[in-house]
């Protein structure tokens, strides 16, 4: 057994804040009211809604373990673009607008403070080593979608890192899968936009210590998003963003969903 | 700087290592298509019968093999992949064990080959991608490349795909002006919707100077190389050859540009495929400027 991880035995784990300020808030007393022992935040603070700089105080103040995700790291190095990789017009227009918004709003202090968080985390959870990382633990802007994410594939990135247990973010939707040996994949989703299934609750992972494996629980988090998309329009964002947050579909940005994740939503 | 002195500061082209077998690809038509496309990099024709189909059990051969590896999508190629009478079963083992995708031109879509890879696809849960190449949003840009009557009866397959749930990929080579890309792109719209495509997926890829090609357009001029000053600080992950190899009826090459080319066939096996490439080629000149054209995701991992 290899020391020095921090063990936990029930965490909730979140990412793509997306300045989702009010959802944050939201899920973090969701979280605390399920009595976890640890909150993680798997990255990407930034994008798509208003005032960037709100998020970071909630974090702090909550004590939620923060790892940077890519939109982060674009944004503390002063990056040209959030490293999504986009090649259709339209949506590198729309990628485009939310990140010179996110990039002018974004305090330099912050900035920097997201530049020093750490790409990875190990923790044990009961006695499964857990890593958490943004994308994947080989590369932060790397997708794992739950239609083209192989088990060999996964289990190849749990040999290679040493994990048993992969806790990711940055596709902005949830989905886990357990696999032989006691290995598992979870992809915990995004608080700061709907899953792009017509709902406009938000998504976090709870996971439970268990043998063999420990437990996820995927829980929607309901949260004022009429008042998100009031300050969305106050900010002049666009009209697209606004509609994803009122109606729980994406408009924008959905070249990069694989076929199955692309026909289970509206555009 | 001269090309001169540049390659004499640079003996040796950069090598490029397989830094995660992420993409296996299966050469199913060997070059044997339907079509006789006027840029077809590979020159593939009814009578192209360097490389063979691939049978079934090689498939699976190198579907089991490949799970050590860790591979994380699969693609079929030729030719014209609905040439092998064995398609429909390789894709369904493939989408067993993860995603697949096709790269077909569409004209060898009946009624019940769309409504099989329907049925498959649904047993799956991973996706299975199609992804049509076109050249132009009409039949007079398209049909004077990939011959007489293709236009129409590719969207006759999109439209069959489209009705039976799929979203098809439409890959276009760029044979046209950069500068025009958008309002091609929306010609392309306009031509999906006839066939009921709603929510079209289009892809514009760079065209590659090989086979016809060089007839076609041009070939490399001799500054198109890539030297090792210029993978200094290039990411190395977006060549296909860092992450995936195809396989062919004649052995495992290292990617499937260079399939006309023996010197990128690396041997029999994934193993004996596992080492560096010298990228000396001028079709790698392509690749450095814009990234791993072939695969539906970009680099390893990312997006491009
Ligand atoms: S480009 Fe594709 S469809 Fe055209 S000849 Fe080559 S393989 Fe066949
Ligand atoms: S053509 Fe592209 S993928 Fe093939 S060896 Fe050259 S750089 Fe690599
Ligand atoms: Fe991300």
């Amino acid at each position: 057994m290899s020391g020095g991880e921090p063990t936990h035995e029930r965490i909730a784990v979140f990412g793509g804040v997306y300045s989702n300020h009010l959802a944050l808030a939201a899920a973090i007393a969701d979280a605390r009211a399920r009595d976890v022992d640890a909150i993680f935040c798997l990255g990407d603070m930034g994008a798509f809604g208003p005032h960037p700089d709100k998020v970071f105080p909630l974090l702090i103040e909550n004590d939620v373990s923060t790892l940077r995700g890519n939109y982060d790291d674009s944004i503390a190095r002063g990056l040209d673009d959030c490293q999504c990789g986009y090649t259709d017009p339209r949506d590198n227009h729309f990628a485009g607008l939310s990140y010179r918004y996110t990039y002018e709003k974004t305090s330099p202090r912050w900035r920097d403070w997201m530049g020093a968080l750490p790409e990875r985390r190990r923790i044990r959870l009961g006695d499964r080593r857990a890593l958490l990382c943004h994308g994947s633990p080989r590369r932060m802007n790397e997708f794992l979608w739950e239609s083209t994410t192989p088990d060999a594939f996964i289990e190849k990135l749990c040999r290679e890192f040493d994990a048993d247990v992969i806790l990711c973010t940055h596709t902005g939707i949830h989905w886990s899968r357990p696999l032989r040996g006691g290995r598992l994949c979870v992809n915990v989703g995004a608080i700061g936009r709907p899953a792009n299934d017509g709902r406009t609750d938000v998504w976090y992972a709870l996971l439970q210590a268990d043998d063999p494996l420990p437990r996820v629980e995927f829980v929607p988090v309901a949260y004022d998003h009429e008042a998100l998309a009031t300050e969305m329009a106050e900010e002049s964002l666009p009209r697209e963003f606004i509609d994803t947050i009122l109606s729980g579909w994406w408009t924008t940005c959905t070249e990069i969903l694989p076929m199955k994740e692309r026909r289970r939503g509206m555009f | 700087m001269s090309i001169a002195s540049a390659a004499a500061r640079t003996p040796r082209a950069p090598q490029v290592p397989l830094v995660s077998l992420d993409y296996l690809w299966f050469q199913v038509a060997g070059t044997v298509c339907n079509l006789r496309c006027t840029h077809c990099f590979i020159s593939c024709a009814p009578d192209n019968h360097s490389f063979w189909f691939l049978d079934l059990p090689t498939v699976l051969d190198y579907l089991e093999r490949s799970r050590a590896w860790g591979v994380k999508e699969y693609y079929f190629t030729g030719g014209e992949p609905f040439m092998n009478k064995e398609l429909l079963p390789m894709l369904e083992a493939t989408l067993a064990v993860g995603p697949a995708s096709v790269l077909t031109n569409a004209t060898l879509l009946p009624e019940r080959t769309v409504r099989r890879l329907a049925e498959i696809e649904a047993g799956s849960r991973y996706s299975l991608e199609l992804r049509v190449s076109l050249d132009g949003p009409s039949p007079e840009t398209n049909d004077p490349i990939r011959g007489e009557g293709t236009f129409e009866r590719a969207m006759e397959g999109v439209g069959r795909l489209v009705e039976h749930g799929f979203l098809p990929i439409i890959t276009a080579a760029q044979v046209w002006c950069p500068h025009e890309d958008e309002a091609v792109l929306d010609r392309f719209y306009a031509s999906c919707r006839k066939v009921r495509y709603e929510r079209p997926r289009i892809k514009i890829l760079p065209s590659i100077h090989l086979g016809r090609e060089v007839l076609r357009s041009r070939g490399y001029d001799d500054s198109e190389i890539v030297t090792a000053e210029m993978m200094e600080g290039h990411d190395l992950t977006t060549l296909l050859c860092s992450s995936g190899r195809v396989v062919t009826n004649r052995g495992v090459y290292v990617c499937p540009i260079l399939i006309d080319d023996e010197g990128a066939n690396l041997g029999d096996s994934l193993e004996a495929a596992d080492r560096p490439f010298e990228i000396d080629r001028s079709a790698c000149y392509t690749c450095w400027l814009h990234g791993a054209i072939c695969t539906n995701t970009g680099h390893l991992g990312g997006e491009a």
